[in-house]
């Protein structure tokens, strides 16, 4: 009896190891990490279709190659992703965002990618250079851009008597707001017919604003202030990569603040409690009617194009103090991970992403404008061909007389300036705080960026 | 059947052939038999033990470990002293989040409480229907994320329904989880409805364990429903309502996947409760030490509450017979 006793427990012992190992080996074969595998990570369902087609050129160009494509939701994305680097799991190519990259520069969880030979000119202006870590090694290849557009509800706009045209001409100045204000008061209306720069207009009874909201927007403001931030001149830090100080507290931006947020205490942009991140962004305001007009970048053209039974176009971001109309140009790049479990083909992999061919592929499907001149070109003509009139974000690219872009912020603990800029601007939004508060966050910030 | 013949255990009867056959094969009782009892018990005791020392102890110790370092997870923790819990001490951020939290558990526990208190009287004393205690259970049975976003739907401003009907009555609509007032009472309302089913078919089992002859002899002295409530439910209750009060509490203290779903700490700070503040510190800042001394802390807040709470209920004493 003992001795099979005994013999059950070797018996289990040795079936737990055996079910180990083959959850093991499962596990090896779900990241797919093996010598002629190439994993590669993305957030965009949108994308993978494309990315796809170009695995598939990719695969017949480097036979025994092959590249395997995850895709997941944004928040899982960056969750898994960190996971996945402290478990030794993670992909070999990853799409890169520039808000994480002074982190995972911070972190050295990334391959520096010198040798792939990736050249500014062959990009859109200021994609290929983002990418420079402070060490002056290159640890992203350039992939994608967009920009960040005025969408309107066209029925409204016609409503209001407003064309394309005007629209596209507006102007705007942190004292009385400019023509900007005027179109977005007028597109404003209150719940008895009444516009917001009509006599009786009742600001604690709107029933469409002329301008949604997206929130406090954190300290980059990429689809709330930004534009008009950078149209008066003002630029976040003190250098144009890896500043090492922000200025949040220059009187130009907390002018430009006070204005801003005044549109909704005004009653013609959508009060900060009107915003939430999880069931009421911007495209949800303008998709309910709820709002006339919306910043918002390129990467939701296809969700304001698919609003059932509304008629969406865009419009340049309005002319500031600076005589230019300014957008927030930002690029994703593929970056490969320092303990990748295939480099060499992880390398191979990511030249062909930054390569015109697949660029120009991925183009192809309108989903998303390509870093090189020739994939934008693919994009421009494949938005065409499904009727969207994309102009609004490739303008201020190719006219740099006119519109200035300007990049997010690129300096080291972007984590810790989220954590402080978030609740800081939501308490000048939704609390009412006077915008010379943020004078103290900014040194806050300072402080963490001196360390 | 071969663990139990291997090795019998002392103290239990076997009859039978079987009983005979391994005494007969033990030749002895006494200190064989209990060495064979202590293996046996270490076979039994194993799992749960490899569990709690792999699941509780081990992270234990190392949380308390991380939180005299400065470790991002990624490269080697590096030793600081007591640097993380001076910063803690004068991190304004921390103070404002543990008092949002003792906020939340008050109005949580507060209102959860009594209303699971109020059901569970009225489950035993009007009725026996096993579908009605389905019924208030079914809350309970919805994920907290899934209940979160739910009640964010509902509650939303502009779009929610609930304010639509607010605004339909002709009054102002409430921002019930975008303004710093409001936010954290949702919150520890949305987490009564999910919860309260659950405590009162707790307290509403404490309740079975009171003798029924009790209300009928206090019946027979004259005594209405609510001087039996005060007289004979309540201190009779006791003991569990304490061992439940003590058990939501700690769950409260505990609050994170209702606010990460709903306000993701805002407005501007005013739901960051402490589970909330840890898990940015940790996984969105890399400040794993600095994430660990605040888990501490809230390990002895948590310690402490408990400790004074049972002294205080007596929750280790029954008043019954």
């Amino acid at each position: 009896m003992r001795i099979r006793l005994h013999t059950r427990i070797r018996t289990a012992v040795t079936g737990a190891l055996a079910l180990s190992l083959v959850s093991g080996c499962a596990q090896g074969d779900g990241t797919g990490a093996s010598a002629n595998t190439v994993t590669y990570w993305l957030w965009d369902a949108s994308q993978q279709p494309a990315y796809q087609a170009c695995a598939k050129d990719f695969e017949r160009q480097n036979p025994g190659l092959k590249v395997k494509i995850t895709q997941m939701g944004w928040d899982d994305y960056w969750a898994k992703l960190t996971a996945s680097f402290i478990a030794g799991t993670q992909p070999d190519v990853f799409t890169d965002h520039i808000q994480r990259f002074g982190q995972f520069a911070d972190l050295d969880v990334l391959e520096p990618l010198d040798d792939l030979g990736v050249k500014d000119a062959d990009y859109q202006p200021g994609l290929a250079a983002n990418w420079m870590g402070q060490d002056g090694h290159r640890y992203g290849s350039p992939k994608d851009w967009d920009t960040v557009a005025l969408f309107y509800n066209q029925k409204m706009a016609k409503d209001a008597g407003l064309t394309a045209d005007q629209l596209n001409g507006l102007a705007w100045n942190p004292e009385d707001g400019g023509t900007f204000e005027k179109a977005i008061a007028h597109l404003t209306v209150d719940n008895k017919g009444r516009r917001g720069d009509e006599p009786g207009f009742d600001k604690h009874d709107v029933k469409v604003y002329g301008l949604a909201t997206n929130g406090g927007g954190d300290g980059d403001g990429q689809t709330q202030w930004s534009n008009f931030a950078a149209s008066a001149g003002w630029t976040y830090t003190d250098k144009k990569r890896w500043g090492t100080e922000y200025r949040y507290d220059s009187k130009t931006f907390q002018s430009v603040i006070k204005w801003y947020f005044g549109l909704a205490k005004k009653g013609y942009m959508a009060p900060f409690t009107d915003y939430n991140s999880q069931s009421n962004q911007a495209n949800t305001q303008v998709a309910a009617g709820k709002a006339a007009a919306a910043f918002d970048g390129a990467w939701m053209i296809s969700s304001y194009e698919g609003f059932k039974g509304l008629d969406i176009a865009t419009a340049v971001t309005p002319v500031g103090p600076t005589g230019k109309r300014a957008t927030m140009m930002n690029g994703l790049a593929d970056s490969i991970t320092k303990n990748a479990h295939n480099k060499a083909g992880a390398k191979k992999w990511v030249r062909y992403l930054a390569s015109n061919e697949c660029q120009k592929t991925v183009g192809g499907y309108g989903i998303v404008f390509p870093a090189t001149p020739d994939g934008t070109k693919a994009a421009v003509a494949a938005y065409r061909r499904k009727g969207i009139d994309v102009s609004a974000f490739t303008e201020p690219v190719d006219d740099k007389k006119d519109f200035a872009t300007f990049s997010y912020p690129i300096t080291n603990y972007a984590a810790d300036v989220y954590a402080l800029m978030h609740p800081a601007m939501q308490d000048v939004f939704g609390n009412g705080k006077p915008v010379s508060s943020l004078d103290q966050t900014n040194s806050q910030i300072n402080l963490i960026l001196d360390q | 059947m071969t663990i139990a013949s291997s090795s019998p255990p002392s103290r239990l009867p076997l009859s039978g052939a079987e009983g005979a056959r391994t005494k007969s094969r033990t030749g002895r009782e006494g200190a064989g038999e209990s060495r064979g009892d202590g293996r046996l018990a270490a076979v039994f005791i194993a799992p749960a033990l490899l569990g709690y020392v792999v699941f509780l102890l081990w992270p234990t110790l190392r949380g308390i470990y991380l939180s005299f370092t400065r470790f991002n997870l990624l490269t080697p923790a590096e030793w600081v002293g007591l640097d993380n819990y001076v910063r803690m001490v004068h991190d304004p951020i921390f103070w404002d989040s543990l008092t949002i939290t003792v906020v939340y558990v008050a109005i949580n526990i507060g209102v959860q409480t009594v209303s699971a208190l109020a059901i569970a009287v009225l489950l035993q004393r009007l009725t026996q229907s096993a579908v009605l205690r389905g019924v208030v259970l079914t809350p309970y049975l919805m994920s907290n994320v899934v209940a979160g976003i739910v009640w964010l739907w509902i509650l939303d401003t502009q779009l929610g329904i609930g304010n639509e009907i607010i605004a339909a009555v002709g009054a102002d609509r409430i921002p019930f989880l975008a303004d710093e007032t409001w936010a954290i009472p949702t919150i520890a309302l949305i987490n009564v409805w999910r919860h309260v089913g659950y405590t009162a078919l707790l307290l509403f089992a404490g309740l079975q364990a009171i003798p029924n002859d009790m209300y009928e002899a206090a019946k027979v002295d004259g005594a209405g429903e609510w001087r039996m409530f005060w007289r004979i439910t309540m201190p009779l209750l006791r003991p569990v309502l304490a061992v439940v009060l003590i058990m939501t509490v700690i769950g409260s203290f505990q609050v994170f996947d209702t606010v990460a779903v709903t306000t993701g700490g805002g407005p501007a700070n005013a739901t960051n409760v402490l589970q909330y503040y840890i898990y940015g510190a940790a996984f969105a800042r890399f400040q794993f030490g600095y994430a660990s001394a605040m888990s501490v802390a809230l390990l002895v807040v948590l310690s402490a509450i408990t400790v004074l709470q049972y002294r205080l209920t007596r929750a280790g004493h029954t008043d019954l017979g």
